[in-house]
């Protein structure tokens, strides 16, 4: 599977509009977390721009690929990725967090594109399980369902539950993606419960796995695509995605105080024009920084 | 008397027409299918019933997710199990989406019996009810628990269907039609209105027979839809009765006793008092001892409610 260059520079262009919006709406919002964002940045492109089947002038059609975003606080890369796709404008993701706005965990009601309720970890991958068997019933060969774990999250049993149910069921269109970047609340993985031997796991459980590079694009790319066109052989599959949490801002890289943080206006301001320098882009600063939204001046007590 | 049956037999029966009514009905079991009597629907509809071993809380996911597909999921396992082990999943990926989720909570209550308190659901009514989006029925009969679980599967949206293994007797009266949203009046009666739900209907039409002994007429109403609540029967109850008593085989905290509770506090209505298990655990012995010990037989109803009438003075 090769990725035409113009391919490739579309799918980069995505992960750092993914990466600039979510700085975007956080900072605006007060609240998000963007380490666990950040690292999904080139996925959810690859996903949403490569691999999946979507149509997002018919976000209930039958036939589309389902993506279950199970750590559902990586909301905002989501949202970014379905603003980026067309499901909405860009603007509605200023409302991230307000009023009868883009919920703070993904909810299926909420806004278009968003196929499940989430927030309390290690549910989503029965979700998808059962999607992905109803599909079975539906004799609706075509669609896959693909569903986003963090790495954290293969603490709760749930998981595992699903992960037994999916092989015992010969979920082969079931895809599941384990975003690895090595950190979540509270520190790196390991420290905390160790999951590793990961890919030795998911094939104890009877999964086919494969791994890449979570930030290499074309590595994503082959291996979605090896995923639902070369692997299928009866089983569910999953791919673990080695990332960085925070990757793109070097002070959030695997730094666990950016799992939950809002940066302040000025430091969103830096943050974006380091992304702008790393993607070889015209430096853009923090869209809000000269405007006093009544939100600012709230949340500085005045 | 009626032939008496346990509900959980008529739930059994109707999910199995349901298999034979609609092709898009799948249901789900976590290792209990002959106790939640869903072996029938399995036996005649294998490709649609999936037995996921005992994981109750990857049932009720999978069983969202086959929802969101387009089918209707039913999910049983104990109701206790059903709602405390699951009660995450079901709030955030069955309620809040308000998908097409319906859960069978079987062996209700202090008569599931000899397995004692951690079988023995007393909670599964106040955990389900106070969930937004969600329906909660808790039939009284054979024949209403027929017409509950056809009215759950033509919902749009999640039910909380509560059964048991008690066996009681038909109460329902010829012609009856459950309606959710719907209480029914099975004994007039001007001095007291006992609302009741579950096997307590009977129970309840036990005392009041007792209490016409007594001198006291007491109004017997089947309040199946726990939730939403029939609030103008209710509130009718309240300004025609003197007392107004609720009775369920479960805790007065959270359940129907609440929930009448809830609306009569709100306005100038007749006083309260509420029939159940009070603030406890229940224990292993047998369903009759259990229901004696707790006060829930139709003679201990009937001393409770003339206590009640006493001191109203």
């Amino acid at each position: 599977m090769r990725l035409a260059p113009d391919k490739l520079a579309e799918l980069e262009e995505m992960a750092y509009q993914i990466r600039r919006l979510c700085v975007e709406m956080i900072t605006y919002a007060r609240w998000g977390h963007i380490g666990g964002s950040f690292s999904m940045a080139e996925t959810l492109a690859a996903l949403y721009f490569q691999a999946m089947r979507v149509d997002p002038a018919r976000p209930h059609w039958p036939e589309r690929d389902r993506l279950v975003l199970s750590k559902a606080h990586g909301s905002p890369a989501v949202y970014a990725a379905l603003a980026l796709r067309g499901y909405y404008p860009a603007e509605r993701l200023y409302s991230y967090c307000e009023l009868g706005g883009l919920e703070g965990h993904t909810d299926l009601t909420c806004t278009p594109g968003i196929e499940s309720s989430g927030g309390p970890l290690g549910m989503g991958l029965s979700i998808a399980a059962g999607m992905a068997l109803g599909l079975r019933y539906q004799e609706n060969p075509r669609a896959r369902v693909y569903c986003l774990m963090g790495d954290g999250e293969l603490g709760e049993g749930n998981i595992w539950e699903a992960a037994m149910f999916a092989s015992h069921y010969h979920l082969d269109n079931l895809i599941g993606i384990v975003d690895y970047n090595k950190v979540q609340a509270k520190g790196f993985v390991w420290d905390l419960m160790q999951i590793e031997p990961l890919a030795d796991k998911w094939r104890a459980f009877g999964w086919d796995v494969l791994e890449a590079d979570g930030h290499d694009l074309e590595a994503l790319v082959e291996a979605l695509h090896r995923a639902r066109w070369v692997m299928p052989r009866g089983k569910p599959l999953a791919l673990i995605a080695h990332t960085v949490k925070g990757k793109g801002v070097e002070m959030a890289e695997f730094n666990y105080h950016w799992h939950t943080q809002a940066p302040e206006p000025e430091a969103a301001d830096q943050m974006l024009r380091e992304l702008a320098r790393a993607y070889g882009r015209p430096e853009e600063g923090y869209s809000r920084l000269p405007a006093e939204s009544g939100k600012e001046a709230f949340y500085r007590g005045e | 008397m009626s032939p008496m049956e346990q509900t959980r037999f008529a739930y059994g029966e109707a999910l199995l027409e349901l298999g034979q009514e609609r092709s898009d009905i799948v249901v789900l079991d976590a290792d209990l299918y002959n106790s939640t009597r869903t072996v029938l629907f399995g036996k005649a509809f294998p490709e649609r019933f999936l037995d996921l071993g005992i994981a109750e809380a990857d049932m009720v996911s999978t069983g969202a997710g086959l929802a969101a597909s387009g089918l209707v999921a039913f999910c049983n396992s104990f109701a206790m199990f059903l709602t405390g082990r699951c009660y995450d999943q079901i709030r955030i990926q069955v309620a809040y989406p308000s998908l097409n989720v319906k859960l069978a909570g079987s062996s209700a209550g202090l008569t599931q019996g000899p397995d004692g308190a951690s079988h023995q659901s007393l909670e599964d009514v106040a955990l389900m009810r106070i969930l937004p989006h969600m329906t909660v029925l808790v039939p009284a009969d054979d024949v209403e628990t027929k017409q509950a679980t056809k009215a759950a599967a033509a919902h749009q949206g999640p039910v909380y269907l509560r059964l048991g293994r008690y066996p009681t007797p038909t109460i329902s009266p010829e012609g009856y039609q459950f309606q959710i949203g719907k209480g029914v009046e099975l004994r007039p009666g001007r001095d007291i209105a006992i609302i009741a739900c579950g096997i307590m209907v009977a129970k309840a039409l036990e005392a009041a027979e007792l209490l016409a002994k007594q001198g006291l007429q007491a109004r017997v109403i089947n309040m199946a839809s726990v939730k939403p609540l029939d609030r103008a029967l209710v509130e009718q109850a309240g300004r025609e009765a003197k007392l107004v008593v609720t009775a369920e085989e479960h805790s007065i905290i959270g359940g129907l006793g609440s929930a009448v509770a809830e609306v009569l506090a709100e306005g100038n209505y007749a006083p309260l008092w509420r029939i159940g298990t009070r603030d406890e655990f229940g224990q292993s012995a047998s369903a009759d001892e259990l229901l004696d010990h707790y006060g829930l037989t139709g003679p201990k109803v009937a001393a409770q409610i003339a206590a009640a009438w006493a001191k109203l003075g």
